[in-house]
Formats: structure tokens, C-alpha cells, sequence
């Protein structure tokens, strides 16, 4: 714990700026709302305002800044508001709303918790199905040399194309062909997970050396068994390390996933906010997204350290 | 469904013949390790071609392969604005912007230990998260040119190349460190002629990392409202039209962008850190 001040100190200068930050993003708002309330603001014609750059405008007008912090549609809303934001549309929204937990029983589709639920049940869904399948072509690419030549190479390419590129087509693809809902969002994550995992457990298969084989072979083992006793154990920490890409890669997918079909999930969210120019409601589904990762990626770790634990491998 | 059958005759042929050049007595030839993805490629492609044909797949759920090269071609002015607006414009400034600050404040982390502490496990959390997020926000602050898509991949590569390029700062033994001491060289001379060239091979990580990443920014980011030109706002507009044989193409763009881009930096990889075991000939 001897990072734990460093680490708030950093945490806090990043919170001062951002507030500093919000004088002069919000400063052409601010002012015109001060002068509809009466307030003399320095160079008075609006149109030389508009030209004029931020920082001038700032200390020109250094009276009338209060409202920078407290305005409705932000370009940059304060740290508080974002707070504010996530508060109403979790806590609240379910306690008090119409449609919240209280009275209806399920979450409301307006707060948070609804939305931050869908994407994570398609990153779920899709980083399984992309994991399995990596694994089942793993182990196929291990056991088979024209199979290894074939397609590795196309693994290796495949990782240097934008694939989110294919999100929209993908979702509209599976639409006209009748499916929908959270399958094709977590088709996009599965594909995003699969090659990180794909390379990562070649590398594991491959790993146990020449001496642990020939020991196998010594046993007159089947390449059933030395997939089973020797290479499948090995792979194990080259697993863990490429699920902790992956599923950070399989909710990226499904925050893209969502902006194309608009049925909720955060990535819809995002898009409606700012659609109606809803900033705070932006940032605080950008901080679900942000705990939402920082949550799937320390349960990874988490799995991960069972496992070694049942494996024997740390202490 | 003969083209069908076409198809099946294609796979196993070429799969064969994919059997015999990986497991036959040209093994080991060179030329091998570049026909045998050829091939498996080529034959997707063909059975791609004939399936759509054969089963009369509606070209609004899956164009052939032919009719994704016919619209590439016909389209190649419209696509090469794409390019410029999308890869060379927002994708490549703010790709050297990104890296370069990192690379600046790497540096800067690298020389304070109190920053090192504090500020590296905030960009190791920040490096995991979907930044891509921020594009809605960025587009409304810088509009929707390419100024916006450029501040979106800033804020994508900017963390991993943090991340990687300390981590190769750190990569000296102290046996490297003493002997500059005993030369009596101080903390720059150190920098520049032994941390920042053992720090390359780190370095070139991050910056191949980041090339995916930037594209994948410069798209997504145009989702969001771009002007009426660009790769991602072509996909989501043919997406609109159904016209998905120009999708495809746009997707052909990005694909040769990415790899090329990766290429690149690859190449420069090997020129840069010749010395690396990683990269010496066998």
C-alpha cells in the first residue's frame, strides 16, 4: 500500500484540473445565461464573443463565472454533477421512480443498472462463446500441422484489422436474418475475444518443453492424455493473461454493438445522450463502462487466482 | 447446387493439397510457410463464391467475393477519400500526437518515482478501459472533422504506450546502470545511450499495439457524426442503403489500412532494434 498516497494525489490533480477545466469549456454558455440575468458581460456584442477565444472571454469576465460548475447541459459538466447523474439515475431512479425496483419490481429501463445489466450479460455471453471457440481451435492448430500453416497466419493478420469496423454490418446481417436481440452484440464480442485468446493458447499448448513430452511418450500416452495431463495445465497462465484482453476487448464490442440497434445497453445510452446532447448522462454511462471493465477484468484475476490455488501453482 | 458440390470439391482439394505441402517432403521449404495461408485463403474465398451463388444467398445478407471486388474497383475514388479522410487525416495525426506525448510523459513518470507510483496504476486501469466511450463526448467538442476523430485515438494510444514505454525504461540490469556510473555519465547520457535503446523493443510493442487501436478509434469515432465522407461513416451509411457489397469494400480498406499500417512500424521495428534476439536471423 506504500503507491496508495501517490495514487490519490494523482487521482486528486486530476479532479482540480478537470474542475479548471470546465471554466473555459463552459464559458460561452455560462456568460450568455448571465447576461439574460442581467449582468454586464465585457466585450457586449454576442458576435464578438463568438470569435473570441475561451481563455480572453475567462478573464474578461471573471465575475460572472459562478454558474460554470452548474450548468444543465454542460459541455463539460463537473465532476459532482457527473456524481449527481449516476446517483439519480442508480439509487433514486430504482427507489423512487415510477418504474424503478420499488415499485415494479425490476429495475427501471431509465436508471443505469438496467443498461449497465445488458451489456454485461452480451460481454458475458459472447467473451464464453469467443473464448470456447478459441480454445477448440487452440487445441486443433496444436494437434494439426496444415492446420497451424493454414490459419495461423490468418490469426496473426487478423489482429492488426480494425474488426469493430464490422459491428454494424454484423448486426444488420443477423437482423435480416431473424436474429436479434443480444446474440448479435455478443457475436461482435465474441469476435473480438476469440483471437487474443486463439494466440495466447497456442503459445500455452505449445509450452510444456521436450523432456515433459518425451516423458509422456515414455508413458505411452495417447495425444489424448498429453492434451488433457500435460498441455492443457501448462496453458493455463498463457490463458489467463490473454482473457484479461479479451474480455476488456469483448465489452468494447458490446458498447459498439449497442450504438447500431438502439434496444439499451450503454453504448445505446451513450449515443442517445448525445443524440439530445445529454452530457452528464455520457459521462456517467462512460464511469459505468469504466467500472463495469475494471469489475470483469479483477473477476478474471480473481478466477484466476482459484485456479492457481486448486492448481497448486502459488501459494 | 452443383456450385454447391463445386464448393466441397474445392475445399477438399485444397486441403489436401494444404496436407500434403505442410506434412510432405517440402516441409520445410520457405516458400511453403507463404502458399499454405495462401491457399487456405484462396479457397475460402472460392468457396465464399460459390455457396452465395449456388444456395442464391440475397446479396443484401452476403455479396460474393467478385461482386465486393466489382464495387472496390468501381468505387476506388470514393474509397480513396475515405482513406485520406480516415486514416491519413484523424487516424495518423492523432496516432503521432498519442504516442509522442506519451512517449514525452513516460519519460517524465520514468524520472520520478512519486509519479511512477501514482501515476502508473492509474494508466494501467485507464489502459483497460473502453475508451472508445469518450467518442460521443470528444465529437461534441471538436466537431465533426477529423479534429475530433484525431483527439479520440490520442486519448486510445495514449495509455498502453505509457504503460509499455515505461515498463522499457525500467528494462536495464544494474550491472548496465553501475557501468555507466563508473563512466561518471549523468541522467541524460544514461537516458539517451543505454535506457532509451534497451527501452526500443518495449516502445515498439506500444507502438504496434496502438496502430490497431487508432483504427479502431478514427472508425468508431465517426459513428458518432462525421462529415460525409470517411470509412466509418461509409460502413454505417451502405449499412443504411443495404448496399453491402460497399460495406464490404469499405471493410477491405480498413483491413489492408490496419495491416499495412502494422507493417510499417514492423519494418521499422526491425530496423530500429536489429540487435534484439527477437529479431535476429536464424
Amino acid at each position: 500500500m506504500r503507491s496508495l498516497g501517490p495514487i490519490l494525489v494523482v487521482v486528486l490533480h486530476i479532479l482540480a484540473i478537470w474542475y479548471v477545466a470546465c471554466v473555459p469549456m463552459n464559458v460561452r454558455e455560462v456568460l450568455t445565461a448571465a447576461e439574460r440575468a442581467g449582468a454586464e458581460i465585457v466585450p457586449p456584442e454576442a458576435s464578438v464573443r463568438r470569435d473570441m477565444g475561451a481563455i480572453p472571454l475567462v478573464l474578461a469576465n471573471t465575475d460572472h463565472l459562478g454558474g460554470s460548475w452548474s450548468q444543465d447541459r454542460a459541455k463539460l459538466p463537473a465532476p459532482h454533477q457527473v456524481a449527481q447523474e449516476i446517483w439519480a439515475s442508480t439509487f433514486v431512479e430504482e427507489v423512487e421512480g415510477r418504474r424503478g425496483l420499488i415499485r415494479s419490481g425490476t429495475f427501471s429501463n431509465r436508471g443505469l443498472i438496467h443498461h449497465t445489466g445488458i451489456t454485461l450479460w452480451a460481454t458475458v455471453l459472447g467473451f464464453a462463446m469467443g473464448t470456447g471457440m478459441g480454445i477448440l481451435l487452440a487445441i486443433g492448430i496444436v494437434h494439426s500441422r496444415t492446420m497451424d500453416m493454414s490459419v495461423m497466419p490468418w490469426a496473426i493478420v487478423s489482429q492488426t484489422i480494425p474488426i469493430v469496423a464490422l459491428a454494424p454490418m454484423i448486426i444488420v446481417v443477423l437482423y435480416s436474418v431473424g436474429v436479434q436481440g443480444m446474440l448479435p452484440k455478443a457475436v461482435i464480442s465474441a469476435y473480438l475475444s476469440f483471437f487474443p485468446v486463439v494466440v495466447g493458447m497456442v503459445k500455452g499448448l505449445r509450452s510444456p518443453d521436450q523432456s515433459q513430452l518425451d516423458l509422456m511418450h515414455t508413458y505411452n500416452a495417447s495425444s489424448r492424455d498429453v492434451l488433457i495431463k500435460l498441455r492443457l495445465p501448462a496453458s493455463v497462465p498463457y490463458l489467463f493473461a490473454s482473457l484479461k484482453i479479451g474480455i476488456a476487448a469483448s465489452l468494447v464490442g458490446a458498447i459498439v454493438g449497442e450504438l447500431p440497434v438502439q434496444k439499451g445497453g450503454l453504448g445505446a445510452r451513450m449515443l442517445a445522450g448525445s443524440y439530445y446532447g445529454q452530457t452528464t448522462q455520457i459521462w456517467a454511462a462512460l464511469f459505468a463502462a469504466a467500472l463495469l471493465a475494471a469489475f470483469l477484468v479483477r473477476a478474471v484475476g480473481w478466477i484466476e487466482r482459484r485456479t492457481q490455488r486448486a492448481m497448486g501453482l502459488s501459494a | 447446387m452443383t456450385l454447391v458440390l463445386a464448393a466441397v470439391v474445392v475445399w477438399a482439394l485444397g486441403w489436401s493439397l494444404n496436407r500434403w505441402l505442410a506434412n510432405g517432403p517440402v516441409r520445410k521449404a520457405r516458400w511453403v510457410r507463404l502458399a499454405v495461408p495462401a491457399i487456405f485463403g484462396i479457397t475460402l474465398l472460392v468457396m465464399w463464391e460459390l455457396i452465395v451463388r449456388g444456395l442464391d444467398v440475397p446479396r443484401v445478407i452476403l455479396p460474393p467475393p467478385s461482386a465486393i471486388g466489382v464495387a472496390f474497383v468501381e468505387n476506388l475514388p470514393i474509397l480513396w477519400a475515405d482513406f485520406r479522410q480516415t486514416i491519413l487525416k484523424g487516424g495518423l495525426s492523432g496516432y503521432a500526437i498519442g504516442c509522442g506525448a506519451a512517449f514525452l510523459a513516460a519519460i517524465l513518470v520514468d524520472r520520478y518515482d512519486f509519479l511512477r507510483r501514482g501515476l502508473l496504476p492509474v494508466g494501467n486501469f485507464m489502459a483497460a478501459l473502453p475508451i472508445v466511450g469518450t467518442a460521443p463526448i470528444l465529437v461534441m467538442w471538436y466537431g465533426f472533422g477529423w479534429e475530433s476523430k484525431a483527439a479520440v485515438v490520442v486519448l486510445m494510444v495514449f495509455f498502453p504506450m505509457l504503460v509499455n514505454t515505461v515498463a522499457g525504461l525500467q528494462d536495464t540490469s544494474a550491472m548496465q546502470r553501475d557501468l555507466m556510473r563508473t563512466y561518471g555519465a549523468s541522467y541524460w547520457n544514461t537516458l539517451i545511450k543505454l535506457r532509451l535503446p534497451a527501452a526500443m523493443p518495449f516502445v515498439f510493442n506500444g507502438l504496434k499495439i496502438s496502430t490497431t487501436l487508432a483504427l479502431i478509434g478514427a472508425i468508431v469515432a465517426e459513428f458518432f457524426g462525421s462529415p460525409t465522407v470517411g470509412l466509418g461513416f461509409r460502413i454505417s451509411t451502405s449499412v443504411g442503403q443495404l448496399a453491402l457489397d460497399m460495406v464490404w469494400a469499405s471493410i477491405v480498406v480498413a483491413a489492408l489500412s490496419g495491416s499495412l499500417f502494422y507493417g510499417v512500424v514492423a519494418l521499422l521495428e526491425r530496423e530500429a532494434t536489429f540487435w534484439h534476439p527477437s529479431q535476429r536471423r536464424r
